[in-house]
């Protein structure tokens, strides 16, 4: 499933450069045809978008990062010192 | 009456963050990173209110003014799927990379993650330089504001000095908490503003149709992308927000969230909420044109300015210029306090301090940094002359470059800190010819060709990351065991 909404998100991409609006004029939905287009374009990116949550979510990172197998005993260099406030 | 709703804006504005300061902890931690205890809504508004600023309003006005609807499509449509997908697939693994091990800025992890602190420096000093144009932006674009709303009666200077002093209040005041609230009200208020003043202009103009119709007679060249862009620009286009990626500022932002699930509504509503901002702004611009035929460059980047003085009440036009106002600090703040943040943890801190200093000196040297780089801001802002959109695209063009590291970093076990130096080299030496090429050529393009710089940036950066990595031995397994686990 991730490979269909990331393969979504690719032809959205395609889909972008519109050059079949590219010089009409004609005024829909009550802007330049090739303003409508985008922000329709727009709208259908924000449901791709609710796909790509819904069906490629990493929650394997979550879990590594809220349990790390391995995590250093030291902080890095100019990390967030040990040392009390006060 | 338009500068006093101002004035009232800028009081609640530190009325806010003032709120914030009473859950401030005193530690560095929550200072800098609000104790990584961000929620799912005030996790978007920080970040979409960070990534707009005064270019979506005032620079994408005028750019509309000059060249028509096409700006929507180039630059708004591109980053509503640009933007999400770069959250989605570097700010999660930005966040989880953060938690596991406590960093705090993008040069803490490059640096340990390449274990060369050479490169670190050097992608210090690259991010700093970047950076800085896009603090300008900010402020030069509360100036221009200020000075139009009042009529002139303003100077450009004092726009610039109100903004700094009250970015440096509530920043240096509320640290990153103080921010990402802040950023929340003014995200709601340009928002809402920019589509209520819209509304207004519009109405006022006899409605969207009768307009078209007149700009359809005077300028038909705005109503289409022939003659101003070219599909190849369209495409190219893409590359320039992928510059997210690399933002210091969203870095840290990203590294707020108390929940990798936070992201969800961030990665969700982003396009919309970029289509609620951009709209309104390109209208606005090809609308100017109608009472407004024959503004300058610089001129035109006011042109949403003028409109309202020309068609709404005072009141309105204060609210308006308080949006932009909103626009503008909501980018300056995560700025200077991710520059705050570079200069207390990656120089001073790593650099002899990490373990003699109290987290309440961090705090303080934190502070001190942020009001130091706002004061430079803005006599910077005193001597500069360019367009914002000029500006805006020099700087993005160059972080965009970065992004190639940055995802390296993040995905490709085997690359290396001589592929990371290749890369950034790359993009030093090509940013730079482009740069002087293009300059004062705001339609500049590769060869005339209608390509991008940063398209050939980003892929030359990504080539050379490639071979640069190749070539020189593999990174330890430890290493690559400590960042890639499973």
């Amino acid at each position: 499933m991730r490979a269909v909404v990331y393969g979504l998100l690719a032809l959205l991409y395609l889909l972008h450069t519109d050059v079949w609006y590219w010089d009409d004029p004609r005024i829909v939905l009550g802007a330049p045809i090739g303003f409508t287009y985008h922000v329709l374009w727009t709208i259908v990116v924000t449901g791709a978008f609710w796909l790509v949550v819904r069906y490629a979510w990493p929650v394997e990172l979550e879990a590594t990062a809220e349990h790390p197998p391995d995590a250093p005993a030291d902080p890095p260099g100019g990390g967030p010192a040990e040392v009390p406030s006060s | 009456m338009t500068l006093a709703v101002i004035a009232v804006y800028m009081a609640l504005v530190l009325a806010v963050g003032a709120l914030s300061h009473r859950r401030f902890r005193g530690t560095g931690e929550d200072y800098f990173l609000a104790t990584r205890s961000i929620g799912p809504f005030v996790l978007l508004m920080s970040l979409f209110g960070t990534q707009m600023t005064a270019y979506a309003l005032l620079g994408a006005s005028g750019q509309s003014y000059r060249t028509g609807i096409g700006v929507f499509g180039l630059m708004a449509s591109t980053s509503a799927i640009v933007v999400p997908a770069v959250f989605f697939f570097v700010g999660t693994r930005a966040w989880a990379v953060g938690k596991r091990f406590g960093y705090t800025t993008q040069v803490q992890y490059i640096r340990d993650r390449w274990g060369s602190d050479r490169f670190g420096l050097l992608l210090f000093v690259a991010l700093v330089a970047l950076l800085i144009p896009y603090l300008l932006i900010g402020v030069m674009g509360a100036g221009i504001t200020l000075a139009d709303i009042s009529g002139g009666q303003v100077p450009t200077w004092v726009g610039g000095l109100v903004i700094s002093l009250v970015v440096m209040t509530y920043v240096t005041y509320g640290g990153l908490r103080g921010t990402a609230w802040v950023n929340t009200f003014q995200t709601l208020v340009f928002m809402t503003l920019g589509a209520v003043t819209f509304v207004y202009v519009a109405n006022a103009m006899g409605g969207l149709g009768a307009a078209f119709e007149r700009i359809g007679g005077a300028r038909p060249d705005l109503l289409v992308r022939e003659g101003h862009y070219s599909p190849a620009t369209y495409l190219t286009f893409f590359f320039i927000p992928l510059s997210a990626g690399a933002f210091p500022h969203l870095f840290m932002h990203w590294l707020t969230a108390s929940k990798l699930r936070n992201f969800r509504t961030t990665v969700i509503a982003y396009p919309i909420c970029i289509a609620v901002v951009w709209i309104p702004s390109v209208l606005l611009g090809v609308l100017g044109v109608i009472d407004f035929p024959d503004l300058t460059v610089a001129e035109s980047n006011a042109v949403m300015v003028r409109l309202i003085a020309a068609h709404a009440p005072d009141f309105l036009a204060g609210l308006l210029g308080a949006g932009v106002f909103a626009a503008v600090m909501s980018s300056l703040d995560s700025q200077a306090l991710s520059l705050g943040t570079m200069f207390t943890k990656d120089i001073v801190l790593h650099y002899g301090y990490d373990r003699k200093m109290t987290d309440r000196q961090q705090v303080l040297v934190g502070r001190v940094f942020v009001a130091a780089i706002l004061v430079v801001t803005y006599l910077l802002s005193l001597v500069t002359r360019t367009t914002i959109f000029a500006m805006g695209t020099w700087s993005f063009t160059g972080f965009a470059g970065i992004f190639p590291i940055i995802v390296a970093a993040l995905f490709w076990r085997r690359s290396t800190k001589a592929g990371a130096f290749a890369s950034l080299f790359t993009v030093a030496a090509l940013w730079t010819y482009y740069f002087i090429q293009g300059w004062g050529q705001p339609d500049y393009s590769v060869g005339g060709t209608g390509i991008m710089p940063v398209a050939v940036i980003v892929t030359a950066a990504a080539l050379a990351m490639v071979g640069g990595s190749l070539l020189s031995p593999p990174p330890s397994d430890a290493l690559v065991r400590k960042f890639f686990p499973s």
